[in-house]
Formats: structure tokens, C-alpha cells, sequence
């Protein structure tokens, strides 16, 4: 047995993953189904020295990131679906102050309170949005507690790398289940990243100013052009995605995050009976894999998205196949996981 | 091979520990396992469970409809999953809390008196949980009895006097002759 091997929650891997990366500042406010990161963090960030700090709500907490970031510091915040909510007009400050922050969402039914089992129904929030103004959020969806650990890890780097929010979207299935994670064994990853707007203090240089007010004629415009380009740049590099089984495939399976996995094995079962199954699972949502949806889109194909909300990423989906393929859907929402039974069932009546 | 197992009882019969324990024997033998809870309000009075997923493939959802085993601590959550159980199952359950008699046709069932082995064998009722364990290790012959007192350990970590309690409630679990 790998000694490395250790088995815990995906919130607990998600709160890892972020000491691993050398995360020095935890600011987060209680909510189900992600409760257990700050009780961990609680702990282990005292434990280690660092910032834990519970605050008075949502908002605040974001902002503290906010400040924490300002100086350079790595910083993060988590939440479930209506905390999120909360934070949106802070994620909206960050983008447009440029800010690195990681922000974890373990989502959970909606909308309003919602319930407490896990959902997919927060994709429009995270990738379209959720906040005001013209910016874009990096997004990244795990579907096992190892990628809870490895994303979160990743993210803090990804945030400084193009100063901007990276948003873990997860949700409470992957957040409370238990599996197998191997632990990196190596020093934090040190920032290597231009610091050159850091606010550390402005003894012996000119004074720094970072502001999302630009009332100057045309500041605005030439700030967005420049965050046009900040984002292509990152769509050019950062695409994730999985793929499997596709080049002979009659039916193509489209999902994210714990769904991918149900499609996952469902593709499986399918190709033991015959019918010719192909998954794709977006792991970055934005950016989008739209190019390996693009060049799937062909012949006498057929699409299915499977999605726990009724109908989110099945229209960026629908956009990239751009009318050249039809494009099904499968959703299960308020808080229920897909089946897999019927998703097999839906596939068998495609064939 | 994929074995899925249900664990359900009252809060505080030690659902989730339970689950959790044969979850760390599975990676004690380097097979692939997910855990997943029940969170929420059926934890305060009513049924809680866990459901264990055991595979040397990987494995795709941590949820299931019909598993392959159910260990049901009290009558409550054996009505709640009996109906679900797929053919060729198997089901045991503490026959201290369940009197009715237990015939599910295609479903293999063993009865142990798990509370009863607890209080009287063990000394502490709060065992019951892996008496009914070490009887599904020895029906169903997937996780060995070593590896699943290895869990223990891993389990719970420094608390030395509960690593024994609970290594033997295992054994005497394992141990029990049924007929």
C-alpha cells in the first residue's frame, strides 16, 4: 500500500490542496454542504502559523481576501451555492482590480436556500458571470476528492499566473465523499509570478494604486480591451479537458464534474452492450473546451449532455456543435445525482 | 469486481464510522473505494447510512440505487432498503433490534445478534457497528479480517483502548457461528 495514500473527505483534500500550495490565508463563514473546510481549516492553519479567521458573513470574508491579496498574500475563500451568492460582487472587484484569489464553491440546491445535497445548477453563476461587468472567472470542476487536492493545489498558481479569481466548482457529493488521495510530499510551490503590484509597502519606490474606478475618458475601454486580451491568453493555454473513446464513437457524452462520473461509467456499460459511446468531460469550464466539442461535431453523431441542473452547460455545448450534430439533454435537478441507470436508458433510446 | 455496500441504522449506532472503517481496509489493499454519507436531517432520530463502493476498477457514481449489500442495524433501515437490493444480494442485520422474521426471495440474509455480542462479549454496546462488520467480512470474503484491523489503526489513529475494543468486536463478529 502507498504509505502517501490517505483517505479523506473532498472538502478536507480541497483545504490540503490549498496549505500544499502555501495558501496563507483562510477567510470563510459556515454553510452545508462545505462546512467542513473552515472546521479544518480552523485547525490546521493555526497549527501551521497561518491566517484562520471566521467572518461576520459572506461578504466580509470575501473582501478580507480582498485585502489579503492586495499584499501579495495567497489567499482563499469558500462557500456553497447562496454564500456564493454573497461573494459575487467581491469576485466582480477582484477580476476588475486584477487580484489573484481562489474561491471553492461546493454546490448545493437552489435557487434561494435551496437544500443541502450536491447540484451543478450554479454553471451560468460561475462561467457567464455572477457579478457585474465584462470580466471572466477561471473555473475549474473536480470529480474525485485526488482532484478536490490537485485543483485546489493548481489554482493558486493559475490566479497569480494571470492575476485573476479561479473558482473550484464542486458540490456536495464530491465535497462529503470519502476516497483515497496521495498527498504531495514537496515544498510549497514558491510565487514566481511578476509581483511588481504588490502593495508591501512603498518605502524607497513610488506609491502603487489599485482600483476598478477608471473615470478618466476612455480608461474603461482600454482596461477592458487589455482584460479582452488577459482572458484569449488564457483560453490559448489553459484549456482542461478529458476525453475518451471518441473517434469511433455514434454517440457522444458530454458532462462536468461528479456527472462526468455517472457518464463515465455509463459509457462503459454502454460499450459492453454494443452501442459505440464517447465521453468528454470539460475539466476547465471556463475557458470552455469548445474546439475538441467543435471538431467532435461530425458525421451522423449524435450529442448528450448530462448535467444535475435542467440545462446549463448544454447551451455552450449546443454552441460549439454549432447546429452540425443534435445535441440531447439529460438533467436531474434540486439537489439529486444523476442516475446511471437512466442515463443508460436515454442512450439505448438513441442508438 | 464491484461491491457496493449500504450501512444504515440510527444516528449514533456508528453508520458512518462503519463505512468509513471498511473503506480504509479497501485501501489498506489497494482496491479503489469511495465513502459517502447521509448529511442532513435524516441524521437527527430517523435512519443515517453510509454507502461503501469497493472496486479494483474506478469507480463511477459514490451513490447507488441497488447495492449489492446491505448491513442494517436496526428494523427501520432494513424496511427502508430491502425493496432495493438486487438479486443475488446479501443483507445482514442485527437480529437484537429486528424480531420479524427476516426472507427476502434471492437475497441472501444472516442474522447476528450484534447488539447483544457488544454489551455482553465486548462490554460496550457502541460496538455493535463492527460486530456486524467482522460477520460481512466473513460472508462476503472481499476485505480480509487483517486488513480491516489494520483500518483500526488508521482509523482511529491514537486512541489505543478503542483500537483494541473495536479490533475485537471485528473478531468476534467475524467469529460468529450463525447456524
Amino acid at each position: 500500500m502507498d504509505k502517501n495514500k490517505i483517505l479523506m473527505k473532498g472538502n478536507i483534500a480541497l483545504c490540503e490542496g490549498a496549505i500544499a500550495a502555501g495558501c496563507l490565508a483562510y477567510f470563510g463563514y459556515p454553510i452545508t454542504p462545505q462546512n467542513e473546510v473552515p472546521a479544518h481549516m480552523s485547525k490546521r492553519m493555526v497549527e501551521l502559523n497561518r491566517v484562520f479567521l471566521q467572518a461576520e458573513s459572506e461578504l466580509a470574508a470575501v473582501n478580507m481576501v480582498f485585502g489579503a491579496s492586495l499584499t501579495g498574500t495567497r489567499a482563499m475563500t469558500s462557500s456553497s451555492s447562496p454564500g456564493i451568492s454573497l461573494k459575487q460582487e467581491g469576485i466582480s472587484y477582484l477580476a476588475g482590480c486584477e487580484l489573484p484569489a481562489v474561491i471553492a464553491n461546493v454546490q448545493r440546491g437552489g435557487p434561494g436556500l435551496g437544500n443541502i445535497a450536491g447540484s451543478q445548477s450554479d454553471y451560468f453563476q460561475t462561467t457567464k458571470g455572477g457579478g457585474h461587468g465584462d470580466y471572466r472567472t477561471i473555473t475549474l470542476a473536480p470529480f474525485s476528492v485526488q482532484e478536490m487536492y490537485d485543483f485546489t493545489y493548481q489554482a493558486f498558481n493559475l490566479a497569480e499566473k494571470y492575476r485573476n479569481p479561479v473558482m473550484i466548482l464542486s458540490d456536495g457529493v464530491v465535497g462529503q465523499m470519502m476516497e483515497p488521495v496521495v498527498i504531495r510530499q514537496d515544498k510549497p510551490q514558491k510565487q514566481k509570478h511578476n509581483r511588481s503590484w504588490v502593495l508591501d509597502g512603498c518605502k524607497n519606490r513610488k506609491p502603487r494604486l489599485i482600483r476598478s474606478l477608471l473615470m478618466a475618458e476612455g480608461a474603461l475601454e482600454e482596461f477592458n480591451w487589455k482584460l479582452k486580451k488577459k482572458y484569449d491568453e488564457i483560453r490559448k493555454n489553459e484549456i482542461r479537458v478529458e476525453t475518451q473513446d471518441i473517434e469511433d464513437a455514434d454517440i457522444i457524452l458530454v458532462a462536468f464534474g461528479i456527472a462526468a462520473r455517472v457518464a463515465k461509467a455509463a459509457m462503459k456499460q454502454a460499450r459492453s452492450e454494443g452501442i459505440k459511446v464517447g465521453y468528454i468531460r470539460p475539466i476547465t469550464l471556463w475557458p470552455f473546451p469548445e474546439n475538441v466539442i467543435r471538431d467532435a461535431a461530425r458525421g451522423k453523431r449524435k450529442f448528450l449532455v448530462a448535467e444535475m441542473n435542467l440545462g446549463q452547460m448544454v447551451e455552450d455545448v449546443r454552441l460549439a456543435v454549432e447546429g452540425k450534430c443534435p445535441v440531447d439533454f439529460l438533467g436531474r435537478p434540486g439537489g439529486g445525482l444523476i442516475n446511471q441507470e437512466e442515463l443508460l436508458n436515454k442512450i439505448r433510446s438513441l442508438k | 469486481m464491484q461491491e457496493e455496500i449500504i450501512i444504515a441504522g440510527f444516528g449514533g449506532q456508528g453508520v458512518l464510522f462503519a463505512g468509513m472503517l471498511l473503506a480504509q481496509a479497501a485501501v489498506e489493499e489497494d482496491k479503489k473505494t469511495t465513502w459517502f454519507p447521509s448529511y442532513g436531517a435524516e441524521m437527527r432520530g430517523g435512519t443515517a447510512n453510509s454507502t461503501v463502493i469497493i472496486s479494483d476498477d474506478e469507480i463511477g457514481s459514490p451513490v447507488v440505487v441497488h447495492p449489492s449489500t446491505l448491513i442494517a442495524l436496526n428494523e427501520p433501515s432494513l424496511k427502508k432498503f430491502s425493496s432495493r437490493m438486487k438479486k443475488g444480494s446479501l443483507i445482514i442485520f442485527n437480529s437484537s433490534l429486528v424480531k420479524e422474521k427476516v426472507e427476502f426471495p434471492g437475497i441472501k440474509t444472516v442474522g447476528i445478534p450484534a447488539t447483544e455480542i457488544a454489551d455482553r462479549q465486548i462490554g460496550n454496546v457502541k460496538t455493535a457497528n463492527l460486530v456486524a462488520v467482522g460477520a460481512y467480512l466473513k460472508q462476503r470474503g472481499i476485505l480480509k479480517l487483517g486488513s480491516s484491523k489494520a483500518a483500526c489503526e488508521k482509523v482511529l489513529k491514537n486512541k489505543e483502548s478503542l483500537i483494541k475494543l473495536n479490533q475485537k468486536a471485528l473478531e468476534s463478529g467475524y467469529n460468529f457461528d450463525g447456524k
